[in-house]
């Protein structure tokens, strides 16, 4: 098992608690969290992610307990085991397509020689020098996937990833996360209100009411 | 990939703010260098010039003048001393050694001084070629004078009336040059010596063959019937005793006066101590607001960059990573403002010893790095860490899950 998520609870007001359905994930599986905007799918997320310690409950991911780690414990952790993928790109814009991702081996300490396969698989190999300033939408969003998976991450988690794009590359970016995420044999969570992507990914929870 | 180069990245993507705080530190540790190096020099130099003189006796005047024109060859003289009172002092008992100057001629700008070859030991003159005078008209070039005016032993050349700007020539009696001295690095560099004698007969309307072939001079006085000048003597003591007793003998007296080089000098030092002080104080504003600049750059990018530092912490990125990755920001921008200042520093001196190729300045050197300097890396490493120590802890508290949702 990948990822063990059994009995979270949360709430920013105690009177507004909710309580999450566990989340039980093997390598290779794929979920799809469906929920309204504000409707706490974004927690989830944060939660999964190691971002945000839920008020009850425990996130287990390989085996380890993640909010029994401490401080710099869990960054590295989570920089080695989840990669995350936001809504926007969020690259960091004084570096380049290729830094952004060196970067990420940087932090955890390793060299995963997955740079150049990875932005070869994503047709991003000839932006590798570029500023972020100059790449499209869609460009920017494959590097934030590169970057996510760079580090060879157990569990991928997506944060509304094809929100600001169009019918066609929001079809590529969900298939190309499932094909990467099965390549790699990572667990795969994608959290989105999007309706289109809903036909990609059966297996499928849905936060607060059907939307 | 590392912190340093992180850091390098960030900067470099705002050119101008970054170029900005430069400039501004490497401005204020500028003038911090000057100072030092021309304080350094201007110190050394005035000691090492003035070393074996004890007193300076010339006539009445600033004391500050007569130094400045008798040992350092920088001020105009107080005026000339009757040579009968000069050869009295000589037999008092506590002179060890007296040696007399006449000033008041220059050849392209460089004084010409006589003396005898006492003046010469004084600062264990070398020679790089020829020898030292014997006969009136013999003269020895300082080593830069020989460089500059691009002469050589058994060359001729006519004196010039007067210190600085001449008035008239004098063509009658042309000098011949019987050797160069060796680089001294001291204050001989800049003069042409040459015997008393040369100077009176230079002046005298009259010429006397016989004397003007009679050998000069080398110690003490020259021996003469007539009413003759010095401009002011050296002297050095013979006990403890004559640094109480003989200035006080001699400004008493109504024509003479005395004065001691490390006295007035250090009595210019705190004149010119006031100008250094208010100029410190200027530099060191200076650096405060460039360090206040830095803070005020690097809290300003932490807002927008709040985001940046939130993502940086889903790759993997520790809180004391973040810590770090802006302080080195700061310690960076220094580091290289005062390697820019430190340069500045020194191009300014290159520029103003260029411009003045003459006088005090001209006698300073840009090539002279102090350990000094060092501290002002130094110095320059904690504005940077002051400068970026609450920026820093900022980002060490970026709350990630917040940040991440906020957009």
């Amino acid at each position: 098992m990948i990822l063990k998520a059994n009995n979270i609870g949360f709430y920013y007001d105690p009177k507004q608690k909710f309580q999450i359905p566990d989340i039980h994930l093997g390598a290779g599986d794929q979920m799809l969290i469906l929920g309204k905007s504000g409707s706490g799918k974004t927690t989830i997320l944060n939660i999964i992610a190691g971002l945000l310690k839920p008020k009850s409950g425990n996130v287990e991911i390989s085996g380890t307990d993640i909010y029994s780690l401490k401080g710099s414990q869990l960054d590295k952790f989570r920089g080695k085991n989840i990669g995350i993928i936001f809504q926007k790109p969020h690259i960091l814009a004084p570096l380049t397509v290729e830094e952004n991702l060196q970067l990420a081996n940087f932090f955890v300490k390793e060299n995963t020689q997955l740079i150049e396969p990875l932005l070869k698989e994503l047709g991003i190999w000839d932006k590798r020098k570029a500023r972020i300033s100059t790449l499209s939408e869609g460009e920017a969003q494959r590097v934030s996937i590169a970057r996510a998976l760079v580090n060879r991450p157990k569990l991928i988690l997506a944060d509304e990833p094809t929100a600001s794009l169009d019918d066609e590359n929001a079809a590529a970016v969900v298939r190309l996360l499932q094909v990467q995420a099965k390549k790699y044999n990572a667990a795969l969570i994608i959290v989105t209100h999007d309706q289109r992507v809903k036909d990609h990914i059966s297996n499928q929870i849905i936060i607060g009411g059907q939307s | 990939m590392n912190m340093i180069k992180l850091s390098w990245k960030y900067l470099i993507a705002k050119p101008l703010s970054t170029g900005l705080n430069i400039l501004l530190l490497a401005l204020g540790l500028a003038i911090i260098t000057v100072l030092i190096l021309i304080q350094d020099q201007f110190e050394n130099k005035m000691t090492k010039d003035a070393e074996g003189i004890d007193l300076v006796v010339g006539a009445k005047g600033s004391p500050l003048q007569l130094i400045l024109s008798s040992v350092y060859h920088i001020d105009f003289p107080t005026g000339n001393i009757d040579l009968k009172d000069a050869m009295a002092l000589s037999k008092n008992r506590l002179v060890k050694n007296i040696i007399p100057l006449g000033l008041g001629d220059n050849f392209q700008g460089y004084r010409i001084v006589g003396t005898n070859h006492d003046y010469l030991d004084l600062y264990t003159a070398k020679f790089s070629q020829g020898s030292a005078w014997e006969k009136p008209f013999d003269v020895v070039l300082g080593y830069e004078v020989a460089q500059k005016i691009g002469l050589k032993t058994g060359d001729n050349f006519i004196g010039s009336h007067g210190i600085g700007s001449s008035s008239h020539e004098h063509d009658a009696h042309p000098y011949v040059i019987t050797g160069v001295l060796a680089p001294m690095g001291n204050v001989l560099d800049k003069l042409i010596l040459t015997s008393i004698e040369s100077v009176w007969y230079t002046h005298d309307e009259e010429h006397d063959h016989a004397t003007h072939e009679a050998p000069v001079a080398k110690k003490g006085f020259p021996i003469t019937d007539q009413d003759r000048e010095v401009t002011s003597l050296l002297i050095q003591y013979r006990n403890p005793i004559a640094a109480v007793q003989l200035p006080r003998f001699i400004n008493s007296k109504s024509a003479l006066q005395a004065a001691s080089p490390s006295f007035e000098i250090s009595r210019l030092f705190e004149l010119l101590g006031i100008g250094v002080k208010l100029i410190q104080g200027l530099a060191i504003v200076i650096i405060i607001i460039a360090g206040l600049g830095i803070f005020i750059a690097l809290f300003n990018s932490l807002k927008e960059r709040k985001y940046d530092l939130a993502v940086m912490r889903t790759l993997g990125a520790s809180s004391w990573q973040l810590f770090l990755h802006i302080v080195l920001e700061g310690v960076i921008l220094t580091i290289l403002g005062a390697v820019v200042g430190i340069a500045i520093g020194h191009l300014f001196l290159v520029i103003l010893v260029m411009q003045n190729d003459q006088g005090a300045i001209s006698t300073l050197s840009a090539a002279v790095f102090l350990k000094e300097e060092l501290w002002i890396l130094g110095y320059a490493v904690i504005v940077g860490i002051l400068a970026s120590l609450i920026p820093a802890w900022n980002a060490y508290q970026t709350d990630i899950a917040k940040q991440l949702t906020k957009a």
